[in-house]
Order: C-alpha cells, then sequence, then structure tokens
C-alpha cells in the first residue's frame, strides 16, 4: 500500500508538458463576459438621482450636474471595490462595467477618473 | 540541541504564516512544552464598520472579511438578514447560492491541500494542487464574472443567473476535478514521506474536540459527526443528498482525509444542483430598510461553522454585527494540539486547521471586576500614548514632521 | 607557478566550479520547475542572484562572533574548490593525486556542513542556533553511510585514490554493476550533505526561516549560496568518478563532454528526489538514515569484500 515516490510518474510527465504557467503581460487571458472592472458611463443616460452614489460601499463615485439635466461621473479608482453593485443600482442603466482591469498608475491623482463631458452645453456623446 | 529551553517566537511576520499572528513556542530540544496564540495583528473593525453602511453596503464589507471564504460570510449575512425580514428567496436563487458555496468549498480545501504540501516541504502538492485549482477559479469566474469575492449575494437572492450554456463547463471541469481529487487521495494515503508526516501529528482526542468548540474538518477528523449544511440546513441543501465526511484518525492526516472527502462530496453536490435547477426569478426585492428584530445565522464554511449575528432596528443600518469566523473556534484547539509536538511539526498543525487569521481577529476589552473599569483607550489617549512611547525611544514626531514638510516644500 | 594559479583560479579551479556549481543550480532548479509543470527560472537567474546579493550590504548580528560569522562563507567555499581539485574529471587522473585522497576528499566536503554550523551558531538568533543544532545532528546520520557506499568501491579497487579507482573501474566495467546499491545510498546521502528535500531539515523554510543562514546577507550570503552550489558540483563529479566511470580513454574532449552528462545525471536524479518527497522530520530522518539506509550500505561493504576475496 505505501509508495515512496507515487507522484514519479506524473512528475516526469510534467517534465515533457507545456508549463501550465500564463505569461501574462505578453500573453493576455480574456476577460469573463460579466467581469467587473472599471466602470462605464453613459452619460446621456443619466438623470442625476444618485442612486449610485447612496449604495456605493467605498464611496468611490460621485455624479455631479454640469449643466441642465446633464451630469458627470467622478470616480475614485483607488477606493472603488469593482462590486458593480451601482450598475445594478442604476435605473437607468448608465453605468455599465468594462473588462479593464489594468489601471494601475504610478500617480495617485491619475486614479481620480471624470466619466462625461464636462462642457454645460447639451451633446449625445457617448464617452469611455 | 542544548537542553535549556528556547524561546522561539513564530510570527507575527514567518514564512510559515500567511498572515500576521504571533506564537510563542516554548522549546526544549526539538520538542514543544508550551505555546501561546496571540491574536490581533489583524483587526480591521468589521463589526463596527457593518454598523455604519446600509444593509447593501456591508454585504461587499463582509464579504471581504476573509478572501477564501468570501462568499461564505456574504451568504451567512444574507440569510440571517432575510430571516429578519422575513423574506422567502426564490428556489433557483437558493440552488444557484449553494452552487457557488460548493464550488468555494472545492477551491479552498484544494488550496488548503497546497499550502499543506508546502508547509512539509512537498513543494510539488503545492504546485499541482493549485494548477487544478486554477480550474474551480476560472468556473467561478465564468458564473460570478470574479475569481474571488464573487458578490454573487444579494439580500432575497442571488445576483448572477446560470445561463444554459455554462452548465457543460462547469459539468466538465467537475469531471476533471474529480479524477485529479482521485489522484490526491490515492497521493496522500499512499505517498509513505506524507503519510509519515501527516500521521500522528496535532492529536485531538473527541472529547478534546468537542470540549474546546473545534469546528468544521478540524472536528469531523477526530470523529464528530457534525455540519450545518445537514444538521441546520440552509439554502438547497435539505434537498440534496451528500455524506458527512468523518474521520476517526484525529491527527492531520485525518483532517487531510477529511477534506479530500468533502471535495468528492462537493462534486456530487454540484452535478445534483445542476441536474435539478428549478427555474423562476433569481431574487425576489428586498427592502432597503429591514424591520426591527434579531437573528443568527449559520453557515458551514469550508473551515468550519460560520455563525452570523445581526440585529436590526427598523433603519436601512444594522444597530449590531457579530462574525464568529471558523478559525476563531479551532484556534484553541492549536494550542492544546501542539503541546509536546515537535518543532518541526507547528507549520503543518496550524495550517492544518485551515486558519483564516484575518476572520478571527478581534479587539479584545479587558473589565477589572473589582472596579468595573476597562483597559480600553480611547483615540486620543491612545496617540498620545503612542507619542510618548516613540519619544521615549529617541523619535520626535515634531521634528520630524517638519523635516517631512521641508522636504516637501523644495520639491 | 602560472600553471598552477590558472589551475587554481580559472580551470579547474574556482572559476569553472562556480560557473559550473551556477548552471548546476540553474538546471536544478528548472528541471524542478518543469517536473512542476511551471517554467521555472531563466538561465542567468542564479547569477543575477549571486550579483545582486553582492551589491547588497553585508549585516552582521550585533551579538555574533564577528570573525567566525564573516570567515565561515570563505571556509566552506575554500574545503569545496579544494576537494574538487583532486576529483577526476575526464580520463582517469585527477588534477592532483596522492594514495589516499579519497578520505582527504570526503573529509574536505565534511567541512562546508561545519561551517554552516559554526555560522549558525555563532549568528546568535534562535532560528539560526536552531538550523545549526539541525546540520550537525544530520550530518551524524548520512555520514557514515556516505563513507561506507564510497569506500565499498575503493576496497574492491584495492586503492585509497580517487584517480585508482577510476582506472580500476575504467578497466573492469563489470564491477561498477555490483556497486549500484551504493549508488544509489550515495545519492540520498549526497541530499543529505546538500541538505535539500527531503532532508533539507536545517533549512526548513516554513519552520525555521533559513535556518543556519537566517542572520547572513550581502556578500557572505552570496558566498555561502556558491558554496552550496559547488558543492552540489563536486559531490555529484565525487559520485560519477566513483560510481560511473565510463569512456575515461576517448580523449580530453570526449571524456569531458561525457563528464558533464554524467554530472548532469546525477543532478537530474537529485532534482526528480527532491520533486517526489515531502520533508522529512529530524528524528524520522536519523531513524531512516541508521535504519535503512546504513544497514544497506553495511551490506554493500560487506558485499564488495566478498566479491574481493572470491575474485582473488
Amino acid at each position: 500500500m505505501f509508495r515512496p515516490g507515487k507522484m514519479t510518474s506524473q512528475v516526469l510527465r510534467s517534465l515533457f508538458k507545456k508549463p501550465v504557467t500564463s505569461l501574462y503581460p505578453f500573453v493576455k487571458t480574456p476577460m469573463p463576459k460579466n467581469f467587473r472592472g472599471k466602470l462605464r458611463f453613459y452619460q446621456e443616460r443619466c438623470i442625476g438621482c444618485k442612486m449610485c452614489m447612496r449604495d456605493c460601499p467605498s464611496a468611490a463615485i460621485t455624479i455631479k450636474p454640469v449643466g441642465d439635466k446633464k451630469f458627470i461621473a467622478e470616480i475614485d479608482l483607488a477606493r472603488c471595490l469593482y462590486c458593480a453593485q451601482c450598475v445594478d443600482t442604476c435605473p437607468k442603466k448608465a453605468l455599465e462595467a468594462t473588462p479593464d482591469f489594468e489601471l494601475a498608475q504610478l500617480e495617485h491623482g491619475k486614479l481620480k477618473v471624470v466619466f462625461g463631458d464636462t462642457s454645460p452645453v447639451s451633446t449625445k456623446t457617448e464617452t469611455k | 540541541m542544548p537542553e535549556r529551553e528556547v524561546k522561539l517566537t513564530i510570527g507575527p511576520q514567518h514564512p510559515m504564516l500567511k498572515e500576521p499572528e504571533s506564537f510563542l513556542l516554548t522549546l526544549r530540544g526539538e520538542k514543544i512544552t508550551e505555546m501561546t496564540v496571540r491574536l490581533g495583528y489583524n483587526h480591521r473593525g468589521i463589526e463596527k464598520a457593518c454598523e455604519q453602511r446600509t444593509y447593501i453596503q456591508d454585504m461587499y464589507l463582509v464579504e471581504r472579511v476573509c478572501g477564501i471564504c468570501s462568499h461564505s460570510h456574504s451568504m451567512c449575512l444574507a440569510q440571517t438578514i432575510e430571516e429578519i425580514a422575513g423574506l422567502q428567496v426564490p428556489k433557483r436563487g437558493l440552488y444557484i447560492r449553494t452552487l457557488v458555496a460548493e464550488l468555494e468549498r472545492i477551491h479552498s480545501h484544494l488550496l488548503w491541500l497546497g499550502v499543506a504540501g508546502h508547509e512539509i516541504g512537498f513543494d510539488t502538492l503545492l504546485m499541482y494542487a493549485w494548477r487544478d485549482r486554477e480550474l474551480v477559479m476560472d468556473i467561478l469566474a465564468i458564473i460570478s464574472g470574479n475569481r474571488v469575492n464573487y458578490g454573487m449575494n444579494v439580500i432575497g437572492g442571488a445576483k448572477r443567473d446560470i445561463t444554459p450554456d455554462q452548465i457543460p463547463q462547469i459539468l466538465a471541469a467537475v469531471d476533471t476535478l474529480e479524477e485529479r481529487t482521485k489522484y490526491y487521495i490515492h497521493v496522500g494515503t499512499e505517498e509513505i514521506t506524507l503519510r509519515e508526516r501527516l500521521s500522528g501529528v496535532g492529536k485531538l482526542s473527541k472529547e478534546d474536540a468537542i470540549r474546546l468548540g473545534a469546528a468544521g474538518p478540524t472536528v469531523r477528523a477526530s470523529g464528530v459527526d457534525r455540519d450545518t449544511r445537514r444538521d441546520d440546513p440552509y439554502g438547497a441543501y435539505g434537498e440534496l443528498s451528500f455524506d458527512v465526511v468523518t474521520d476517526n484518525h484525529c491527527d492531520v492526516y485525518g483532517r487531510t482525509l477529511v477534506r479530500l472527502g468533502e471535495l468528492m462530496q462537493a462534486y456530487k453536490l454540484i452535478r445534483q444542483i445542476l441536474k435539478n435547477l428549478p427555474e423562476g426569478p433569481i431574487a425576489i426585492k428586498a427592502p432597503r430598510k429591514i424591520p426591527a428584530g434579531q437573528a443568527i445565522g449559520r453557515y458551514e464554511a469550508p473551515r468550519g461553522e460560520d455563525v452570523h449575528y445581526v440585529k436590526a432596528n427598523g433603519t436601512d443600518k444594522p444597530e449590531r454585527v457579530k462574525l464568529r469566523a471558523p478559525t476563531l473556534a479551532n484556534v484553541q484547539a492549536v494550542a492544546h494540539m501542539l503541546k509536546d509536538g515537535y518543532l518541526a511539526d507547528t507549520p503543518i498543525v496550524i495550517a492544518a486547521i485551515d486558519p483564516c487569521f484575518s476572520c478571527t481577529d478581534r479587539a479584545i476589552a479587558t473589565t477589572n471586576l473589582d472596579n468595573g473599569r476597562t483597559d480600553r483607550m480611547e483615540w486620543p489617549a491612545l496617540r498620545t500614548y503612542g507619542i510618548d512611547w516613540y519619544s521615549k525611544q529617541g523619535i520626535d514626531f515634531a521634528e520630524l514632521n517638519r523635516k517631512l514638510r521641508t522636504m516637501r516644500e523644495s520639491n | 607557478m602560472a600553471q598552477a594559479l590558472f589551475n587554481i583560479f580559472v580551470f579547474p579551479g574556482f572559476l569553472f566550479v562556480a560557473a559550473f556549481g551556477l548552471t548546476a543550480e540553474y538546471i536544478d532548479r528548472k528541471l524542478y520547475a518543469l517536473m512542476q509543470n511551471r517554467i521555472g527560472p531563466p538561465w542567468f537567474q542564479p547569477l543575477a542572484d549571486f550579483i545582486k546579493l553582492s551589491a547588497k550590504e553585508d549585516v552582521v548580528p550585533q551579538h555574533a562572533d564577528k570573525l567566525v560569522f564573516k570567515l565561515m562563507p570563505i571556509v566552506a567555499m575554500t574545503s569545496i574548490l579544494t576537494a574538487f581539485i583532486y576529483i577526476p574529471m575526464w580520463g582517469s587522473n585527477a588534477l592532483f593525486a596522492f594514495k589516499g585522497d579519497l578520505v582527504v576528499v570526503m573529509y574536505l566536503l565534511t567541512v562546508p556542513t561545519l561551517t554552516y554550523f559554526l555560522g549558525g551558531w555563532y549568528s546568535r538568533s534562535v532560528y539560526s542556533m536552531i538550523g545549526a543544532a539541525r546540520s550537525l545532528t544530520q550530518l551524524f546520520a548520512y555520514e557514515i553511510p556516505l563513507f561506507l557506499s564510497i569506500l565499498a568501491p575503493a576496497m574492491l579497487a584495492d586503492t585509497w585514490s580517487l584517480s585508482g579507482i577510476s582506472e580500476y573501474f575504467s578497466t573492469h566495467p563489470w564491477a561498477i554493476l555490483f556497486n549500484i546499491v551504493g549508488f544509489v545510498i550515495a545519492i540520498i546521502a549526497l541530499l543529505g550533505k546538500l541538505e535539500k528535500v527531503p532532508f533539507d531539515i536545517p533549512e526548513a523554510e516554513t519552520e525555521i526561516v533559513a535556518g543556519a543562514f537566517t542572520e547572513y546577507s550581502g556578500r557572505l550570503l552570496a558566498m555561502f549560496r556558491l558554496a552550496i552550489d559547488m558543492e552540489l558540483v563536486v559531490g555529484a563529479s565525487l559520485l560519477a568518478a566513483v560510481f560511473l566511470p565510463f569512456g575515461l580513454h576517448y580523449g580530453p574532449a570526449a571524456g569531458f563532454a561525457l563528464y558533464l552528462v554524467k554530472v548532469l545525471f546525477i543532478i537530474g536524479l537529485i532534482s526528480l528526489a527532491r520533486t517526489i518527497v515531502a520533508r522529512l522530520r529530524i528524528d524520522q530522518m536519523i531513524n531512516f538514515c541508521w535504519k535503512v539506509i546504513a544497514p544497506l550500505a553495511f551490506l554493500q561493504f560487506l558485499a564488495d569484500l566478498i566479491l574481493k576475496g572470491v575474485h582473488n
């Protein structure tokens, strides 16, 4: 019943198999379909109800009015948990999670991102 | 070895520990004569933070109590809140929650197997177990979108549905994992060095296990037939058939067998869940304000029984949340297991309860019974104490701050 | 004089052994990784580690014995290098050889373990002291089987010189088949000497951090690590010379290539051995060595003695 070196055959077979390590920065694996990454904001859909601000567990999102019925979303990527609760909460589906997860920055200031057109003139553009 | 007593501190930083915690061992040669555990290096004040957030936010906070059993904590809290609010979760929601719970158990137990291998210097087992764990992580990512912190629970049901095309993928991964687990059972029972290192180590008799209040695989490996999933069914467990794996070895070897056995049961459960997945909605809408009341939720996490207590006061924030993670139940047993053991067995004995210290850490306030005073320190007092302590060491913060400011200004 | 200096510092002395040692470490690590289904380090990793460590600050613990602490890595390295020049590489003649060099080599190879002990003990750290005590305890367990298994072929060849042993076995190649058990024992004992899994008890990472080397840093640690790499090469060369003396008469070039193959084969065996087992506990290791390995080595010795009697 006792066998010293029980794993020998598997180990020797692995010697000739391709390593399973993924070569991450060079070869990127696609993210799953419903991955919760960086947010996307559809400015024209936002009605400024601020439900997302109320539900955000880490107070990372701020909705600010810039003009007549026009809002921008300020997101602190360093505070964001990427739980996508705001996406679920939003009654008008103005927020969406993208598969973008490579968000590291060398400067802290760059982690504060403003989504949407800040000019008070009403435009129908979709920003990322 | 010298025959005098040596005091060896393990932690808070040590290669053996994956999280900061301190163990003070008194050694006579290679034998341990005494051991003290000191908790508290990982205290994050989550219970208090829960009181200041809404129920919706708490779900995410509690999910982050532990990186491995994140679903356990959030599902346990959701169950407790639903109990207070009297919400009836739809069948499909319960099945999806249970599915994720079992997938999480697989990933946690495979992770444990790898860690156990590493602690006894068997890195090949670590690499292989973690390689196979990737399969279940990928499945979890397909279902929930994330590899850890799945966010699958909302109060009132599950957050994301299972689509019909995911089912064959899950089943295929489960088949592969079952085959691999059978192989690990062979390795665990036949590889002589592994058995030598695991057998007879960290003995915990049935009586001691009950007396010290151990939980989960630790108590089941001491021959105690106790499993919340069967004793107090939650989720879909009441409708599924599975065996509670117990073992009478009472040592680390027994705990390994229990965990490997539970893996096999988890595959069986997942097949049943996917076969009997009911149709219908996955969640019902929960009110933001939970009516006043209190409840205790029990949940069999991969590491043992997880207990949550919630007291609601009719607002959208809980009045009190109390978490008892399984490691807190098991940590007393560790001190008992290590007594008269070998130093070389310390890593594997501590690892054998699958400790999660960040779940466990609590701030402890002692009360002096004579005068009723607590030794708790308020924030300003703590700050003054800190400044005094450092100035006694010759570190002057005022001076340091001034230097820092001039440095910033010159930049 | 110039020739001797070249021999000592360049080939087959320090530079050659150091380069070969780093390569051996790379091969060992790469095989270990591949067997675990990983990619493993790039070829320059051991050298990069060495350079990085050499550039770092040497920290000597406050309570350590400074002289011993600093001297030990150098002693370890010199003793290993000295052992190497007595080991035949190509052909059956070593660079330096005298009657009885086998015993000297064996003792020189014991010195590194002693330096680990002394370096660790005089670091005055609990982890180091436990590691040091363990490496000395382990020394007593594997040294006897290793000596016995290497002395058995020496006795068969009727010489105490490594070159003599190589010479004898290259003319009597059948005799080496008789020593296969001895070869296996020597590999196992070498694992103990090199402190590799399952016998990496003295530096068991999860228990006592890095054992005797816990307090070492910078250049001193780099030297110790280089010494361990060199010990791997020298130990493998010793086993190759004693147990695998094939094809010694094809001239220096072919002989050298064959030598490399033999050493790499032994390193491969060591990598395999450390992949498939768990680390033993010190009491289990001593039991195993005294109850299994040492009696087997003794039987091998007796068998060689009988064979010699019958043959003559």
